[in-house]
């Protein structure tokens, strides 16, 4: 059996619910996020549905003198990462009695296009003011890598740490990376992603990738995998996970384990005109091998559920192919909170966590049914079942995927 | 053309500006006394500066030089270079 | 367990394009560093850089890769097919799924996303930005992930890819990403390096307004002076560095050229602060201390320091610390050397670009200069190589980093035959 890394705490900014508890019971209850912006005012765009993270009051979580040099990203990823050690007991008194070594707690983050919003600020203040107005915190606090840094500042965490960028795939990524460095002897890492793009500058993008639904109705926007389709609503937020070493957070008393991080793989698509077959398949194959498990084994995908009707054929035939016809449960409870960018795929895994702990599935929402030529057993409605093991795919744009196994605690 | 000037800022435009441009540490009151106590205990960094005196200088129309960040370490210290001429109209 | 060995090299710098322009520079004490020619730098407290002189035509690149990519990612693309044919590799014969890719870049493709910022924004007069002007590749340039993307399919890759972003350390963490990858099993090559093009009006604004890049406006050619008493910042620089990385037995088996072991790779947080060093160098010195004792190298086995050195006193005094930490007395018998001083400091791409030097510096006995350095900095007591390459046989390589975030990072190349697993 491969070493695996287990998940001791939870943070979670959802647009379906402010916190891990809020989030999974209006997950249960098929309760979505989605509606019309009302971050920016988006009535002249043609897409003008996303999910917003409902009730967060910055000032609340964020101490003041961090606020003028962070985003709304940044804020929300702080404040995940505050719950998600405290859930882990390993708050600053937690982490000063865990007797864990000097460089012991790394953090790993996924980002996608950085803290947007600020960045649109500072450009603006450049263009239209001219370069006096631009603030001393935009060399840090738009880009990449300010999550991890301003975690690992606010929590004094000095282990190995990083930041990945592979789109919507990341969330996946920064686990698996996480996951590396506990089998390398770190004890601890936290890990996940959060992300917020819901500006003007944020948004045009996305429209321009020619994905986004312009379907403006929330119900009816976002249908992955059905034969109304009609491309994806983006989302802020996602989720921050504590993963230790087992060893080692039952040596230092951690209060719960939700689950295992059992195995893990990515993959790059080829060219599209290359003749050569999408390379989803093969992180699935690849993840389920890394955690010693068969397709029989898994009792429940979580999949990437793009929304784009190409894109959920290609990944119905990956499930197809390897499950066989209906051969799997498969959900998409993003369904309710949009596609989070590089913060989608680690509240996945929170909910994969979640539903393996309680053993209920958590619903795709607004799709009545697959399409006809797309085989998938997808849950509607919330199921208990016996669950042990549950597949999370992630894909980024240009071709990334991501799979990952997660096990349940016993 | 450069001139001195004759700007005053006084120490409760400089702690608004504090609070605006860099936000305020917890356990420090601004409104105490804190003249001439160093900007490094009152929560402020080199960055916290930067942004202070970018803010002031747009505010008031004025240029402080470069050094102003390492030099004046506290309130009083930077006030002094400001209102005494120290900084030129831009 | 698995070694990594770099096969091929491939280069963008300031300077020139390609690996032989890069070493003629490096090792010639010249410097690459000018008053900015991209847009007027008048406004600006900073007027120098470090910039390429590419012209993506005569670089390969057809007119529809120069309309979708990003300066960044036209750097990246043409490193890759240099270091391609540089390894001999032939990777039609591979298994795809075995080739990974891992590139670094701090600030992505921040050149296109300002020029396009401008135009949707018309000017920077509209919160709302005209979806209308938006060109069609304005979403791959949002997401900078896409850059990793173009180099992997460059390799016809289908192993694991991404994009490392961990600020100035990017270039190093990139890499050593790559060589985990190939040591726990899940690839056989990796192409890896990092990339950047930041040269633009935001890029100069945001570092004016922390006074990171020198004020030297008056001589650009020597303003960028590591560990020299006149130091006054950094200055910013561009380009790529893409490395061929194979397991090593692989590597042999088919008579490849390798110019070196990756034989260690650490990396640390400070923890402290997102631009800020702290004075002593604690965890520079920590991911020092790990990367050696990965590589199960002793301090005194060093023969080389490849510095951080950015141009800034805080910088200088934080490293050298570290070195003294790490190395002891023989920091003192190692020479040291900052590439900054003559080609920039170009973000996130750096530390790929630090590597390939290191990794040329091995391949010909010959260690660059630290350029400028005319008036030590009394407090700064190593041998840092001032102004002239020095012919020097090294077996054992350090590089370090520092980006913002408060990431220290360190790598150690070392001749094969000369680290006993």
């Amino acid at each position: 059996m491969t070493t695996t890394a287990v998940v001791t705490g939870l943070g979670v900014a959802a647009p379906n619910g402010l916190g891990t508890e809020e989030f999974w019971k209006a997950t249960l209850a098929g309760e979505s996020g989605l509606g019309p912006v009302t971050r920016f005012d988006a009535g002249g765009y043609p897409s003008r549905i996303a999910g917003e993270v409902p009730g967060y009051v910055a000032e609340e979580h964020i101490p003041s003198r961090l606020m003028p040099q962070t985003d709304h990203m940044t804020r929300l990823a702080l404040t995940a990462a505050e719950w998600a050690l405290a859930d882990a007991g390993l708050d600053s008194a937690g982490l000063d009695s865990a007797g864990l070594p000097e460089y012991g707690v790394g953090v790993v983050t996924s980002a996608s296009g950085g803290a947007v919003e600020f960045g649109q600020r500072e450009l603006e203040n450049l263009w239209s003011k001219g370069k006096e107005y631009v603030s001393a915190y935009q060399s840090f606090a738009w880009f990449y890598a300010v999550n991890t840094g301003q975690i690992s500042i606010r929590h004094k965490l000095r282990g190995p740490s990083g930041v990945l960028l592979t789109e919507q795939a990341g969330g996946i990524d920064a686990l698996g990376q996480a996951r590396r460095h506990i089998r390398k002897g770190v004890p601890a890492v936290v890990s996940g992603g959060v992300d917020a793009a819901l500006c003007p500058w944020g948004w045009v993008p996305q429209i321009a990738s020619g994905l986004m639904s312009t379907v403006n109705d929330p119900d009816r926007a976002y249908l992955p995998f059905s034969s109304d389709a009609a491309g994806y609503v983006p989302g802020e937020g996602g989720a921050i996970l504590v993963v230790e070493d087992p060893e080692s957070a039952h040596r230092r008393g951690a209060a719960r384990v939700y689950g295992h991080l059992a195995g893990y793989a990515a993959t790059l698509d080829p060219a599209p005109d290359s003749g050569r077959p999408p390379a989803l398949r093969r992180a699935v194959e690849n993840a389920l091998a890394d955690a010693g498990i068969t397709p029989a084994d898994v009792d429940v995908v979580l999949a990437d559920a793009s929304g784009v009707p190409d894109l959920d054929r290609a990944e119905a035939e990956a499930l197809t192919a390897l499950f066989g016809p209906r051969g799997v449960l498969v959900t998409a409870p993003k369904t309710m909170t949009g596609r989070l960018l590089a913060g989608g795929a680690a509240l996945d895994v929170a909910t994969a966590l979640l539903a393996l702990r309680d053993g209920v599935v958590p619903p795709t929402v607004n799709v009545a049914a697959p399409a006809p030529d797309q085989q998938l057993d997808l849950v509607t409605e919330a199921r208990e079942a016996d669950l042990r093991t549950a597949l999370v795919l992630a894909r980024g744009y240009g071709g990334f995927n991501a799979a990952l196994v997660v096990r349940r605690a016993d | 053309m450069t001139t001195t000037t004759t700007t005053t800022v006084t120490l409760a435009d400089l702690t608004r500006m504090l609070r605006e441009s860099a936000g305020e540490e917890e356990g420090v009151d601004l409104d105490g006394d804190v003249i001439d106590t160093p900007f490094m205990e009152l929560g402020y960094d080199s960055l916290a500066l930067l942004q202070v005196i970018g803010e002031i200088q747009r505010e008031y129309g004025i240029e402080i030089p470069d050094d102003a960040v390492v030099d004046a370490e506290t309130p009083g210290a930077l006030l002094a270079l400001i209102n005494s001429g120290g900084a030129t109209a831009a | 367990m698995r070694r990594v060995a770099i096969t091929g090299l491939g280069v963008v710098a300031p300077g020139g394009v390609g690996v032989k322009e890069y070493w003629d520079l490096l090792t010639s004490g010249r410097t690459a560093t000018r008053r900015i020619t991209f847009y007027d730098p008048s406004p600006f407290r900073s007027q120098v850089a470090a910039e390429c002189d590419f012209d993506p035509r005569a670089a390969g690149l057809s007119p529809q890769e120069i309309r979708r990519l990003d300066r960044a990612a036209q750097f990246a693309v043409v490193s890759t097919r240099e270091a391609l044919a540089d390894s001999g590799l032939d990777t039609s014969a591979l298994d795809p799924g075995r080739i990974g890719t891992s590139l670094g870049s701090a600030v992505g493709c921040t050149t296109s996303l300002e020029r396009e910022y401008v135009v949707v924004s018309d000017g920077g007069r509209l919160w709302n930005v005209d979806h209308t002007y938006a060109v069609p590749e304005l979403y791959q340039h949002f997401v900078p992930s896409s850059m990793a993307a173009e180099v992997g399919r460059e390799a016809g890759a289908e192993g694991p890819a991404a994009v490392v972003s961990t600020g100035c350390t990017s270039g190093l963490d990139s890499l050593g990403h790559a060589v985990e990858l190939i040591r726990e099993g899940t690839a056989d090559v990796m192409i890896a390096g990092a990339t950047e093009a930041p040269i633009s009006p935001i890029t100069s604004a945001c570092f004016d307004a922390i006074h990171a890049t020198t004020p030297r406006n008056d001589t650009p050619e020597s303003a960028c002076r590591p560990f020299d008493r006149t130091r006054s910042g950094l200055v910013l620089g561009e380009g790529a560095a893409i490395l061929v990385l194979e397991e090593l037995e692989s590597a042999r088996r088919r008579g490849a050229h390798i110019y070196a072991e990756i034989a260690g790779f650490a990396s640390r947080c400070n923890a402290f602060h997102m631009t800020g060093l702290k004075p002593d160098g604690h965890e520079m010195a920590a991911a020092i201390d790990a990367v050696l004792a990965e590589a199960r190298l002793a301090p005194d086995t060093v023969d080389y320091v490849n510095a951080h050195g950015s141009g800034t006193k805080m910088n200088d005094r934080h490293e050298t610390g570290a070195f003294k930490r790490s190395l002891g007395e023989h920091a003192y018998r190692t020479p040291v050397s900052s590439i900054k001083s003559m080609i920039g400091h170009s973000l996130g791409a750096i530390g790929s670009l630090e590597i390939a030097a290191c990794a040329l510096a091995m391949e010909h006995s010959v260690l660059p200069p630290t350029a400028n350095l005319h008036e030590p900095d009394p407090e700064l007591d190593l041998d840092y190589i001032p102004l002239t390459a020095r012919e020097h046989t090294t077996d054992v390589v350090l590089s370090v980093g520092s980006g913002f975030g408060g990431f220290q990072s360190a790598m150690v190349l070392a001749r094969p035959e000369r680290s006993a697993p």
